[in-house]
């Protein structure tokens, strides 16, 4: 692999990401004013001492974009790294297993499909108490089934390869082929998957925020602070466009990097037949 | 003829095999063990037996689905009757509130009572507003219906066009620019695309209205006119994943071998694209329209709370707020009703578009 | 040469084809894939292409409808047809040739055909389309093909769909398909590599009958130079996308000039005497019947057995059990009636029920070496896990023995860190071989393991076996399709046929007279490197059933 090799347009998704991600991790230290700390007039304008203007209630609108950062990161990527885990783990077990555990484990994941996840979230959070981990969980396993699809049909593309058949005939235990034999094998299209499904996590956390059942106030979260600076857009005041636009901004640069791993996957696939 | 009598296993296993991967196993030629009449009957009529096994899943999905909203919410933690009245209750307040409200007989009973009543039409009185949720359902319905139909009205023939496009201009610059374009498409949350029409068109320009307002006796253009925004922006995010999947679905038909076929048989690039590819074409497309349709259903829900748009949507998520359990139950039995109703009907439109189920061996 | 001719139909001069290729994380480049090659087809006559995968072949028969698949350009030379440069032609002007004066018959037909409309429809489009004649006329005609080229039922034949026939049928209809609109030349691509042996001769019959009646001329495209023996008058033989002989087909089959071509008739030299006691008895299966829980049985009722340090060949056309049976025997897939024996000892039925020392004395290669290998290990680690697996082997001991495993093979320790995808076919089929034997294994399980190769490679890994089997008295059981393989290798010979078992023995009686029908017919269907073969056979045959 060489860095000359990467298109311009997965440069610019990773330089977006490693951007936010700075921001995120030192908020503290490159916010000019605190989280939910009141310094100026309601939705003052851009510029002067504030970058961006201030919001509904006289914040910073830049301090607490960069600690928006910070919050909806953390709970998308912890939201994907749980899904991601759940959705492997068991869609790998249900490949290499097969029988009554797959048909059981699949059945259940259709049905869990069979809702749309926003709705099912709806439901779901109407009824638990609004804590950040339920949220993160609910998060978690409503995804969890896009990813159990998706692990369970990779795995099994792998698993029917003879490469596989020759470790088992070979008496591999179940851990030596699903980490050494299968895993190896499908780490390209999983990452491009991971990159999916930590984009969708953004959204779905700020469309969630958006709605007033995610992340609650006074933290500062990119959803939420488009939910907080509404009704300024009849005046005009574009204060909440402008965690819109970041949100969507991380969600492109995510999908640029994703789209040339997807095309790097095809291209190796493609590459490997003979003339 | 040895060929004939031996059969080819490669083909035999096509026939088999329904358009999408979970193929029953009932349309499996192999079973020839079972002379079930079932088995009789899907050997005769694999098409009708496909279709009739995918409306009796999508049933069942159905049932379950139900069991599954009533269950979750009975299963979860809180007890209703205390969140109603809120924390200061008295416990004899409590009890006649569960009284009330029928929460002190058994869930089973409940459950019941409640899908009959749904079965009829009757998803029983708000706790908010003490008003019956079927009404307000009833006027409600149809306006997200109204709105999800232009919507799709706009959105499917300028999703399949702008995918033919980019077919036709594969890896030149009107396909790059349509892929760019798709991409970000993706990546912009409902609400963004919104306020930013609502700021050019409606703020700035004045040439659009806000709040979305539509009432009983409105005029069908002034309804038009108020959901030209909502409808604008469930169009900008559901052309993007439908464009992008068309696309996909329509290169793979062309890079087959019988797409090769014909062009070797010297035909017009037309006659190529119309006779040889479209019909092979036409159920990846009608499969990428019906989820792009019941995602459209879902998107209804953040556009109406985005444009104040009296619909099911909006009105499910002011009863998720104030935690009115009869409205949520509803209103995710009826959105999961048409999801699922989509899914089957895109189930079922690709087994009858498959060459190979249509004519038996 | 073959002799100059005026009516030269088709003539390559100086071709050069060349594609891009976009090797990961490098920028693209150009490779060539063909060139300076010149050959002339004349009015009626049929020129056979042949040569191994990646001789450039299909691409050179695609130029005579001026197509590049897959971004190949034809970027030198002249395509004079009728000496009109095709290559020069506008695209309206290449469309009135293509399906109009020149056609193609494509290797997989299943594939080729539109699954979405009647077989009737696609055989006289290309007629109707490019005005050659009516539909009337195009229908006669077509059934007039389907007569001709013997498929079942020729009125009604055309009314079914793709899916609906076998795979021979559609061979021999995309026959019919490019006859049909009277073209000057049909290209032949492999029209019948994909098919079984018994199934080739009737579809090979038809094509060589089809072309004599419609004096058409042909381009035929194969890597059997037995097969393009029977059909053509002159051949040409490629390599790597150059020309490397170019003749008659008897100056090429009786008296090749080429180091190349005389490798490519002799390939089929191999051959040993069989073992003369067969009573030491390593693998007993008996009475052994399989199949699906659906109920449908691959196998029934198969009794075989193999002496030690010996070869089993099983032999069968696809859909006969064969690779069943190898199935059964590792344990993947459960008898329901019937017992395997091993040593002496009962194998216990299932994967599960087996103990690592059970499963190390069986090892298996197959016939996709790809697939066989994890894409993702190096040389080093796939033949050095079963060291590490079953004897516990690590670092310098470990490394010592997969060189000697790489010498024992035929390669050397520079392959030690290699991926599979950088190994040609022969190398890999080599390095899976080296896996089954770091097992020390008694009997080594061969399905298919040389079919997927080119002839001198397949001899160069037959040729190899037979010396591990020397070296190391270990045991095989040899699972192909291919009679001349049999003969190579076989102490033993087992002839499957639709699940069951129809001959057993030793490989001298099983391969002499008399034979049980089956057998008959799949031994006549091998092609020989004999010209008049094919006529031969089908004389016996029309006497046989004239005599029945």
């Amino acid at each position: 692999m060489r860095l000359r090799a990467i298109p311009l347009s997965a440069w610019i998704g990773i330089a977006g990401i490693a951007l936010a991600l700075f921001c995120a991790i030192f908020a503290p230290f490159i916010a000019p004013y605190g989280e939910s700390e009141i310094v100026g007039d309601i939705w003052a304008p851009m510029g002067g001492d504030f970058l961006f203007g201030t919001d509904n209630l006289g914040r910073d609108l830049l301090s607490r974009l960069i600690y928006g950062a910070r919050t909806t990161i953390f709970v998308a990527l912890a939201a994907t790294i749980l899904s991601f885990s759940l959705g492997m783990l068991l869609s790998f077990v249900a490949a290499v297993t097969g029988g009554l555990v797959d048909q059981l484990f699949s059945r259940f994941n259709d049905l869990m499909m069979a809702i749309p996840t926003l709705i099912f979230a709806l439901v779901v959070l109407a009824v638990l108490p609004q804590q950040l981990w339920i949220l993160i969980l609910v998060m978690a396993i409503l995804d969890s089934t896009r990813v159990y699809r998706i692990g369970r049909a990779v795995a099994l593309d792998v698993a029917v390869m003879e490469f596989v058949e020759a470790a088992r005939l070979r008496g591999e235990g179940t851990g030596w082929i699903i980490f050494r034999e299968i895993l190896p094998n499908t780490l390209s299209p999983l990452l491009a998957e991971f990159g999916l499904r930590f984009a969708f996590s953004i959204l779905f956390l700020s469309t969630l925020s958006f709605l007033g059942l995610g992340i609650q106030p006074p933290a500062a979260d990119w959803g939420g602070m488009v939910k907080d600076n509404k009704d300024g857009i009849i005046f005009g005041i574009s204060a909440a466009l402008i965690p819109g636009a970041a949100i969507a901004l991380l969600t492109i640069c995510i999908n640029l990097v994703v789209d040339w791993l997807m095309k790097r996957t095809s291209s190796l696939k493609g590459g490997r037949g003979d003339a | 003829m040895t060929e004939a009598a031996g059969g080819n296993p490669q083909l035999s296993g096509l026939a088999g095999s329904g358009p999408t991967t979970q193929s029953p196993p009932a349309a499996s030629p192999n079973d020839q063990g079972s002379f079930s009449p079932w088995g009789g009957f899907s050997r005769r009529s694999p098409l009708a037996a496909l279709i009739l096994q995918r409306l009796a899943l999508s049933v069942a999905l159905l049932f379950a689905v139900s069991l599954m909203i009533f269950g979750g919410v009975e299963a979860l933690p809180g007890d209703f009757a205390t969140t109603y009245l809120g924390q200061s209750a008295t416990p004899q307040a409590v009890e006649n509130i569960r009284k009330d409200l029928g929460l002190d007989q058994p869930a089973t009973t409940r459950y019941f009572q409640w899908l009959g009543g749904a079965l009829q039409g009757d998803f029983g009185t708000s706790w908010a507003s003490r008003n019956s949720v079927s009404e307000q359902i009833g006027k409600r319905l149809g306006n997200s219906l109204f709105l999800a139909f232009f919507a799709a009205l706009i959105s499917i023939p300028l999703a399949i066009g702008l995918g033919m496009l980019a077919v036709q201009f594969r890896d030149r610059l009107a396909d790059k620019v349509i892929n760019v374009f798709s991409l970000a498409a993706i990546s912009l949350p409902e609400f963004f695309v919104g306020y930013l029409l609502i700021l050019f068109f409606a703020v700035q320009m004045g040439i659009a209205t806000f709040p979305a307002t539509v009432y009983d006796g409105m005029g069908f253009t002034q309804r038009l006119s108020a959901i030209a925004l909502p409808t604008a922006t469930l169009v900008l995010v559901v052309l993007a994943h439908m464009m992008r999947m068309t696309r996909a679905a329509i290169l793979n038909v062309m890079s087959s071998a019988y797409v090769e076929t014909a062009e070797l048989k010297g035909l017009s690039g037309l006659r190529i694209i119309a006779r040889h590819a479209a019909p092979n074409a036409v159920a990846p497309v009608i499969n990428v329209i019906a989820l792009n349709l019941a995602y459209l259903v879902v998107g209804v829900v953040v556009v109406e709370v985005v444009f104040v748009y009296p619909g099911m949507g909006q009105y499910m998520v002011d009863a998720v707020t104030v935690r009115d359990m009869p409205v949520v139950q509803a209103c995710g039995l009826i959105f999961a009703a048409f999801y699922i109703f989509l899914n089957m009907t895109a189930d079922i439109l690709a087994i009858i578009a498959n060459p190979r189920l249509r004519h038996p061996r | 040469m073959p002799e100059p001719s005026t009516a030269n139909l088709l003539s390559v001069r100086n071709l050069k084809i060349e594609a891009t290729s976009y090797p990961p994380g490098e920028p693209p480049k150009t490779v060539t894939l063909v060139e300076g090659v010149n050959f002339d087809v004349q009015k009626g006559k049929v020129l056979g292409l042949i040569g191994e995968s990646g001789a450039g072949k299909s691409t050179i028969g695609l130029t005579a409808l001026a197509y590049g698949r897959g971004g190949v350009r034809i970027t030198g030379g002249e395509v004079l047809l009728d000496g009109q440069d095709l290559l020069k032609l506008d695209h309206a002007g290449i469309r009135k040739v293509r399906g109009a004066r020149v056609c193609y018959v494509a290797q997989s037909a299943a594939a080729a055909f539109n699954p979405a409309h009647r077989l009737g429809e696609q055989v006289i489009e290309a007629s109707l389309r490019h005005g050659i004649m009516s539909r009337a006329e195009a229908e006669k005609r077509a059934l007039h093909l389907f007569n001709v080229l013997g498929l079942p039922n020729p009125e009604t034949f055309g009314q079914r769909y793709p899916h609906q026939v076998s795979g021979g049928q559609l061979q021999r209809a995309m026959t019919a398909m490019a006859l049909c609109p009277n073209p000057d030349l049909i290209v032949f691509d492999e029209p019948t590599t994909a098919l079984d042996v018994t199934t080739q001769i009737d579809v090979l019959a038809a094509i060589k009958h089809a072309i004599e009646e419609t004096h058409t001329a042909a381009i035929y495209i194969t890597h059997d130079l037995a097969v393009v023996a029977q059909i053509t008058d002159d051949i040409l033989v490629l390599r790597h996308g150059k020309m490397v002989e170019y003749g008659t087909v008897k100056q090429i089959i009786e008296a090749p000039t080429q180091d190349y071509t005389k490798a490519l008739v002799n390939v089929r030299g191999t051959g040993r005497e069989e073992a003369k006691d067969q009573s030491d008895t390593l693998l007993k299966v008996d009475n052994v019947t399989a199949g699906y829980s659906n109920g449908f049985k691959v196998l029934r009722d198969v009794s075989l057995h193999l002496p030690k340090g010996q070869t089993l060949a099983v032999v069968g056309e696809s859909g006969s059990g064969k690779s069943t049976l190898a199935r059964v025997i590792t344990g993947l897939l459960p008898p329901q009636e019937g017992a395997v024996t091993f040593d002496g000892k009962p194998l216990p039925p299932a994967l599960k029920g087996r103990k690592n020392e059970e499963l190390r004395r069986i090892q298996m290669i197959y016939q996709m070496a790809d697939t066989a290998m994890n894409p993702r290990q190096t040389v080093r680690n796939i033949v050095g896990r079963p060291l590490t697996f079953y004897y516990g082997l690590h670092g310098k001991q470990k490394t010592e023995r997969v060189r000697e495993l790489l010498d024992q093979i035929e390669m050397g320790d520079r392959f030690l860190d290699r991926y599979p995808a950088e190994l040609s076919g022969g190398q890999k089929q080599r390095v899976a071989i080296a896996r089954a034997l770091a097992a020390r294994p008694d009997l080594i399980l061969c399905d298919e393991p040389t079919s997927a190769l080119d002839p001198l490679v397949a001899e160069g890994i037959l040729k190899l076996l037979l010396k591990l089997q020397e070296e190391t008295q270990v045991s095989y059981m040899f699972i192909t399709h291919d009679i001349a393989t049999v003969r190579a290798i076989a102490d033993s010979v087992a002839v499957m046929h639709r699940g069951r078992l129809v001959r057993f023995g030793p490989k001298s009686k099983v391969l002499s007279p008399p034979f049980d029908d089956y057998t008959d017919l799949l031994l006549k269907s091998v092609p020989e490197m004999e010209i008049g073969w094919l006529e031969k056979v089908l004389k016996t045959r029309r006497m046989e059933s004239a005599g029945n």
